[in-house]
């Protein structure tokens, strides 16, 4: 392990106790490491350290071609893991000049909407889990389920899908997908209420949850929240409102806000969320269009596979797109989406050739991590594990 | 315990070979417990962590194999499931919580970042976390299934199943060795 | 990848009257004392604000977040670039956002490899610390005035800054010479 610098205690004669919680921790979310300094029971002082899960893969971008990168950016943030392909697809996209058709830009909202239930639905079952409600868990894992089943259905993968691709999609819904899609899509509003019912009106939760860890909107504005955790605060800024791709112009839905910013109003953002998550998947698989999924460009995307059977071009077409790719024009791109998480950006520069000269990744939960000393400094231990849970971050988006 | 003696004989295949000797049957009752009973340590590092998660919840449920209690320290666990990618920070935490669990302990290499880097070449990924710790069974899959896991688990139970040599006393070769290490 | 690509791209060199001046020129000159050379480009969607002086980017940035006709009240990221063969080596792009105006602005300056010192963020916005620290850690590019300038994502024994142009990709040859391939074994 390393060693870390840190400040002095302010009063020598008083003893404060430096104590390490992680990397390897059950309430830390993966590989998250705090040094605490304690006095008593009160944290004095926070200092997260982080680093523990870098992947490099900005690096294992630059040396991918656009197609090839889009499988690491999964593995990013890995519970929500289709909001990052579709955030790194609509960057590459708005790089080379190409526009999604409406069907695929529906699907895309349809699979984004999905993995971010899935997302919330991790996050209501551990946090609840960090602070002694062990039910929401597993009700929550296993509402979560149906989900992975109907993104395995559409994907072949569970977790990490890679479904969004740059020009499209990698296929088309299956047969039988929007049925099935409809039913768990019903079942929703109930599994929320469930956990509902378990946690808002809890005593237990709400006294471990209320008015602990309070961000201020302007606390939360200086310190870079996105995502529920600066909606929790009371500023009402949502990607999908504000800076609106993939057609989320077009659907109706409300943005949650909370009041006073502690640790039980990013909790009630985040379940109001999930409800106008359902609400946006009624409306797309009421309106789904017909016609094609993918850019229909063949300079994009791999030509049908009937017609690499047929003729000889074809082939040859599909084996440089694999080997090679399509190269992308010199310049710049930022996409902002709304990740489960925050605002999640893609800034990718390309330099005419088939892999992306820079790629970085604006991740949400990076930059939220930092407000954890502002929440915890004053506060006891057993709140330290309320605020992380209530950031809701990811340590592969952390660490990249 | 006539079904123990058989287990660890190697004439298995004859069905009437009982044996009698007292260290297999201690063989038989330790193997049982030791792999009816795996504790793993929470050990998540990345996008398999979720799918280990997944494995200990309703769905798949791993309670069925007697291994859901996942405890959070490492000195009561006998199993470390290294869930993700390893990076070169993490590498020397990753060996000294498995050098505090008692031994025995097992490692299982869940998912191909944990077995030879998978994806990831690059400065920052450790190239396969059995070049820290001895790994004893591999699962592919980027994360592999939770039934996949299931099955690296039940594996890991018939290597468990298959020790021996709990209560012998040490061979030769053990006792020269610990001689030398004592330096007589 | 060098800055003037797109611009050329987007503004037209023979056209016959000179285009109106973007709104943001106007406003840095006139709201920043000293500050010249201010370009704007709009490029796919986006608005860039070229800053020549390095030195200035915090002065611009307090005028955009406190004037009241931009309010950009939000440090969304702050991205860098090894344009390795081009001097000034590095390009730095702050992401602000505006809620009030829903508007967004990339501020681009260039800062050269080396000692290179850029004002820090921090005393606008708190959050920059981590992003600076970023920065820091991936390309070496420091920030004068940082409270706690450290590595942050790589490991402390690692020497260098991965992400510059120069730094390998550290990868482990999977098929090393003389190894046998012969897989169908």
């Amino acid at each position: 392990m390393t060693d870390i610098e840190l400040r002095p205690s302010r009063d020598l004669d008083a003893e404060t106790l430096t104590i390490n919680m992680g990397p390897q921790h059950p309430s830390t979310h993966g590989v998250l490491r705090l040094v605490l300094e304690l006095d008593g029971e009160t944290v004095v002082n926070c200092q997260p350290v982080v680093g523990y899960l870098h992947t490099g893969i900005e690096k294992e971008l630059e040396y991918k071609t656009f197609q090839q990168g889009m499988v690491l950016t999964d593995r990013m943030d890995y519970t929500a893991a289709s909001c990052n392909n579709l955030a790194y697809a609509l960057a590459v996209e708005k790089l080379i000049g190409i526009q999604i058709p409406p069907r695929g830009q529906m699907v895309r909202v349809m699979i984004a909407e999905m993995s971010r239930l899935t997302g919330h639905m991790i996050w209501v079952g551990t946090h609840a889990l960090d602070l002694g409600a062990m039910t929401v868990f597993l009700y929550s894992m296993q509402d979560r389920e149906r989900f992975m089943d109907l993104i395995e259905m559409a994907s072949g993968h569970r977790l990490t899908p890679t479904y969004i691709r740059v020009g499209g999609l990698s296929d088309d819904l299956p047969d039988g997908w929007l049925e099935n899609a409809r039913e768990v899509v019903a079942l929703l509003p109930g599994m929320i209420d469930q956990y509902e019912g378990l946690l808002t009106n809890n005593a237990i939760w709400m006294s471990r949850t209320q008015g602990i860890g309070t961000i201020t909107a302007a606390e939360a504005l200086d310190l870079g929240l996105t995502g529920p955790s600066l909606r929790g605060s009371g500023v009402a800024y949502d990607v999908r409102k504000a800076l609106p791709y993939c057609g989320y112009e077009n659907f109706d839905f409300k943005i949650p806000v909370g009041e006073t910013g502690d640790v039980f109003d990013r909790y009630l953002v985040r379940v109001a969320e999930m409800r106008q998550s359902a609400s946006i998947l009624k409306q797309a698989l009421d309106n789904l269009p017909d016609g094609p999924y993918d850019c229909q460009d063949a300079k994009y995307i791999r030509p049908p596979k009937i017609e690499t059977m047929l003729r000889m071009e074809q082939l040859i077409h599909h084996f440089l797109l694999v080997t090679e790719g399509f190269k992308a024009p010199r310049g710049e791109a930022y996409v902002a989406t709304e990740g489960a998480k925050g605002e999640l950006g893609f800034y990718v520069v390309g330099d005419g050739s088939n892999k992306p000269y820079r790629a970085h990744m604006r991740s949400p939960s990076f930059i939220n991590l930092q407000a954890l000393p502002k929440m915890c400094v004053g506060r006891m231990v057993a709140d330290v594990v309320a605020c992380i849970g209530s950031l809701d971050i990811v340590l592969g988006e952390v660490d990249r | 315990m006539a079904i123990a003696g058989k287990k660890n004989t190697p004439a298995a295949g004859e069905e009437m070979a009982v044996t009698t000797r007292v260290d297999a049957v201690f063989d038989w009752a330790v193997n049982w417990s030791r792999k009816s009973s795996i504790w793993p340590v929470t050990f998540g590092l990345a996008c398999c962590a979720i799918e280990m998660m997944a494995t200990a919840s309703a769905r798949f449920d791993i309670s069925r194999f007697g291994q859901e209690v996942f405890r959070s320290s490492p000195r009561q666990s006998d199993l470390m499931i290294v869930a993700g990618r390893v990076s070169k920070k993490m590498a020397p935490v990753l060996r000294r919580i498995y050098d505090q669990m008692p031994e025995p302990k097992w490692v299982i290499a869940m998912g191909d970042c944990a077995s030879s880097g998978g994806v990831f070449n690059n400065y920052a990924i450790l190239q396969g976390v059995d070049l820290i710790v001895p790994v004893d069974v591999y699962v592919p899959g980027c994360p592999p299934r939770p039934e996949e896991l299931i099955y690296g688990i039940m594996k890991l139970q018939e290597k468990i199943d298959s020790q021996h040599g709990t209560f012998r006393p040490l061979t030769e070769s053990a006792v020269n060795a610990q001689r030398r290490l004592e330096g007589e | 990848m060098s800055d003037s690509a797109p611009a050329a791209a987007d503004t037209p060199a023979e056209s016959p009257e000179p285009p109106p001046e973007h709104p943001l020129v106007v406003a840095l000159r006139e709201g920043v004392t000293g500050l010249s050379g201010v370009t704007v480009t709009e490029s796919r969607g986006m608005t860039l604000a070229h800053i020549p002086d390095a030195g200035r980017i915090v002065d611009v940035c307090r005028f955009l977040k406190t004037d009241g006709d931009w309010e950009f009240v939000m440090l969304i990221d702050i991205v860098a670039v090894d344009h390795r063969d081009s001097e000034p080596r590095f390009g730095l792009t702050y992401t602000l956002h505006s809620i009030s105006k829903n508007q967004r602005i990339f501020l681009k300056i260039r800062v050269p490899g080396g000692a290179a010192v850029v004002p820090t963020m921090t005393t606008l916005w708190s959050g920059a610390n981590w992003m600076e620290r970023e920065v820091f850690d991936m390309f070496g590019v420091r920030f004068a005035g940082h409270p706690d300038l450290r590595k942050i994502l790589t490991p402390d024994d690692l020497e260098g800054h991965p992400l510059r142009k120069d730094f390998p990709l550290g990868n482990v040859d999977v098929w090393p010479e003389g190894a046998d391939t012969n897989v169908a074994r």
